[in-house]
């Protein structure tokens, strides 16, 4: 039945692990991609301009109904076509990143939301402008409330990042896809991409839990 | 080609494609309703080995993605001599994923009921399980239904992965057009509004219809 | 379309007030708040608005500090429009940066204090000061340490919000607002929230600045022993109009109308 073999597993091994910064690294990139492009996304849908706001709803809405995956591809694919080739890495990027961005700006929305309307009334009664208001006082209220559900979607990149293996992202899925068609054997290397994803995923909600408690006693709102 | 010709041409394939997304959905949607209730219920219970059970499924499922648990199914499991056609292994995988995590709103769901209510059927001398069906499920029925909307619409995304174990869904479709013909943003471009359209038109207003309903049954309307 | 001719563009000549409602209309869908108020205040007056809650008298406060839009009317700060902007000759509604320069000679005190939870005490009062007004962080700060040390919170200001007690809140919250030089200070109910035990502390710094400095203030508050004691002019608000106004001995001794009456008498048995 099983056959699990250690020395083909320690002769993967190296490869793996390569892959695995690559997967660690993909996941990084796409989340700084998404932490700004998703505060973007959010503060565009507080401006009082009503077609930027409805357009970029509608956007954010779009972009999280539809499959990761076909999104990758689309933005794989359609550059070529009108003469733009992107690398499977930018194009993974984009994808993945505006993705999340999507996510993130609900994040982002329902955080700014949460800060009471009194900060905003004490921010005009000092006569403070609106970029002051947002990145002085609304803004550092809004992270907190925000770290758990950015720390869950730093995870949720972490755990799409085998999507990228589609279009030819050199992580972890695609690196054990190359290793088993190479020699015939898929146990060893699914198996391992499951541990490591196990491995990186289990703690992390702890560790997002402490974060954000630091985070608050950092900013002194516990 | 206009887009016209485009759809008149491949349209076709694409209604195919989207049957079959329609019962992959369908039959993971079913599959992950009741994993979900088994292990949220399962995780609450006394019963070391149940609860173990549960929490083991669950942080297994929710720690690894979708599509390593889908390879993993379709490539190692014959390994074992467990041999399920494509089409099985697909929704099987998206259900066991997404029942992972509707396991965890489903507990959630129960523990919100307030200690009241367990106390007030306790002293109706009710059986825990009477309490669990008539009293308890029922609250927490309502509270977990708009959470479950969110997790529904990533149900319908994961679906689209199936079509890398050759699944011939709608994704499936989108990317043999895309390989014959070449017109990338056409053929993936219908296929992302395909799938926006059976979220947001189908889909996200059944569960609100489902939330309103269940409310207004529940007297809370 | 209001006929805006009507209106000055600026007010000029000897007794300019501080403040000057004009035939100022505010309502909330079909609901009229403040039915055509026309009101003065004069520079270094104190004005105590009281009335039923409902009565619109916090709506003034918060036009005032351009927290609300008008629906008619204008109102003008020192002689110059607040809610409005010279266009052409004649006056139309301020727009935002026009609103924001207009409002810096004004500043407010609320019920719920809403200070800065992610900054100290300091920070909160040195905020406007460096952020705003471009002071330099030292000049900020031996202002802000003046007016800690005026409501007697100079021994807390490294304390952040959520370690101090609602009156000790309210106090850093007038510090604040002072800290920005006003001409006019506005005060929402700002005893309204605290524990009866500490609302001496706060009424306490008021009554200082009364008798200290020759600020322009409007309150509102339901405290009418304490209105009576520190304001020179006391409006009584019934249904989105001054139904009296008064020096506060004749208004609370021996009132003209009413409806004035019925409101003192069942404030009175309440206490």
């Amino acid at each position: 039945m099983l056959d699990w073999r250690w020395d083909f597993t320690f002769e993967i091994m190296p490869r793996m692990l390569w892959a695995t910064l690559n997967t660690l690294m993909a996941a990084g990139i796409g989340y700084a991609i998404a932490i700004v492009l998703g505060l973007v996304l959010a503060l565009a849908q507080r401006t009082p301009y009503r077609p930027l706001t409805f357009v970029v709803r509608e956007a954010v809405e779009f972009i999280r109904s539809t499959p990761l995956v076909l999104q990758i591809f689309f933005v794989f694919y359609v550059g070529p076509q009108y003469g733009v080739t992107l690398s499977p890495w930018v194009a993974g990027m984009i994808a993945i990143g505006l993705h999340y961005a999507a996510y993130l700006s609900e994040v982002y929305r329902g955080g700014i939301e949460s800060v009471p309307k009194g900060q905003w009334e004490a921010c005009t009664a000092l006569n403070m402008s609106t970029a002051q208001t947002y990145f002085r006082i609304i803004i550092p209220q809004a992270l907190p409330l925000s770290v758990a559900g950015m720390g869950n979607y730093l995870v949720g990149i972490f755990k799409d990042t085998p999507m990228l293996s589609v279009i030819g992202v050199a992580e972890l899925m695609h690196a054990a896809n190359a290793i088993g068609g190479q020699h015939y054997r898929y146990l060893e290397p699914y198996t391992i991409v499951g541990v490591v994803f196990l491995l990186i995923s289990l703690p992390s909600a702890g560790l997002i839990r402490a974060f954000e408690a630091w985070v608050r006693r950092k900013l002194g709102m516990s | 080609m206009s887009y016209l010709d485009f759809l008149a041409e491949h349209g076709g394939r694409y209604i195919d494609g989207t049957l079959i997304t329609a019962a992959q959905f369908l039959l993971a949607a079913v599959l992950a309703i009741l994993l979900a209730l088994i292990a949220g219920l399962m995780k609450l219970s006394a019963n070391p080995i149940a609860k173990g059970v549960a929490v083991t499924y669950i942080e297994f499922f929710r720690g690894t993605s979708l599509l390593v648990q889908l390879f993993w199914l379709f490539f190692v499991l014959p390994l074992f001599g467990i041999t399920f056609d494509k089409f099985t292994t697909g929704f099987i995988a998206v259900g066991l994923n997404l029942g992972a995590y509707g396991a965890e709103l489903v507990r959630g769901a129960i523990q919100s009921v307030p200690k009241g209510q367990w106390e007030a059927s306790y002293a109706l001398s009710m059986s825990p399980a009477t309490q669990m069906r008539r009293i308890i499920l029922p609250q927490a029925f309502v509270a977990m239904l708009p959470p479950w909307g969110n997790l529904i619409i990533e149900l319908l995304k994961g679906t689209a992965l199936v079509s890398l174990i050759a699944v011939s869904d709608l994704m499936f479709e989108a990317r043999q057009i895309n390989g014959s013909t070449y017109l990338s943003a056409q053929a993936f471009g219908t296929a992302l509004v395909i799938y926006y359209v059976f979220a947001r038109l189908l889909v996200t207003p059944f569960m609100r219809w489902l939330e309103r309903t269940m409310r207004r049954r529940m007297g809370r309307a | 379309m209001e006929d805006m001719s009507r209106y000055p563009l600026e007010l000029t000549g000897a007794d300019v007030p501080m403040v000057r409602f004009m035939n100022v209309t505010k309502r909330y869908g079909s609901l009229t708040v403040l039915d055509s108020l026309d009101l003065d205040v004069t520079e270094g007056e104190m004005v105590t608005i009281i009335g039923p809650s409902g009565s619109g008298k916090t709506t003034v406060l918060r036009m005032l500090m351009t927290l609300e839009t008008i629906n008619g009317g204008v109102i003008y700060v020192d002689g110059k429009p607040l809610t409005h902007m010279a266009k052409n000759g004649v006056l139309v509604p301020a727009d935002a940066k026009y609103l924001r320069r207009a409002r810096s000679s004004i500043g407010m005190c609320f019920q719920h204090f809403n200070l800065f939870p992610h900054m100290t005490a300091l920070q909160n009062c040195m905020e406007g000061p460096v952020q705003v007004l471009g002071l330099s962080k030292k000049e900020a700060r031996a202002r802000s340490e003046e007016l800690l040390e005026m409501v007697g919170m100079i021994d807390k200001k490294d304390q952040h919000p959520s370690r101090l007690s609602g009156g000790q809140q309210q106090r850093v919250a007038i510090a604040r607002a002072l800290a920005m030089r006003p001409k006019v200070m506005l005060f929402d109910e700002v005893t309204s929230a605290l524990d009866p035990e500490v609302i001496g502390e706060v009424t306490n710094v008021i009554r200082k600045l009364v008798s200290e400095h020759n600020l322009t203030m409007l309150m509102v508050t339901h405290q009418m022993g304490f209105a009576r004691d520190i304001s020179d002019r006391i409006c009584f608000f019934f249904a989105g109009k001054i139904e009296e106004q008064g020096p506060p001995d004749a208004l609370f001794g021996s009132p003209q109308r009413d409806r004035t009456k019925q409101f003192l008498s069942a404030v009175k048995e309440a206490d």
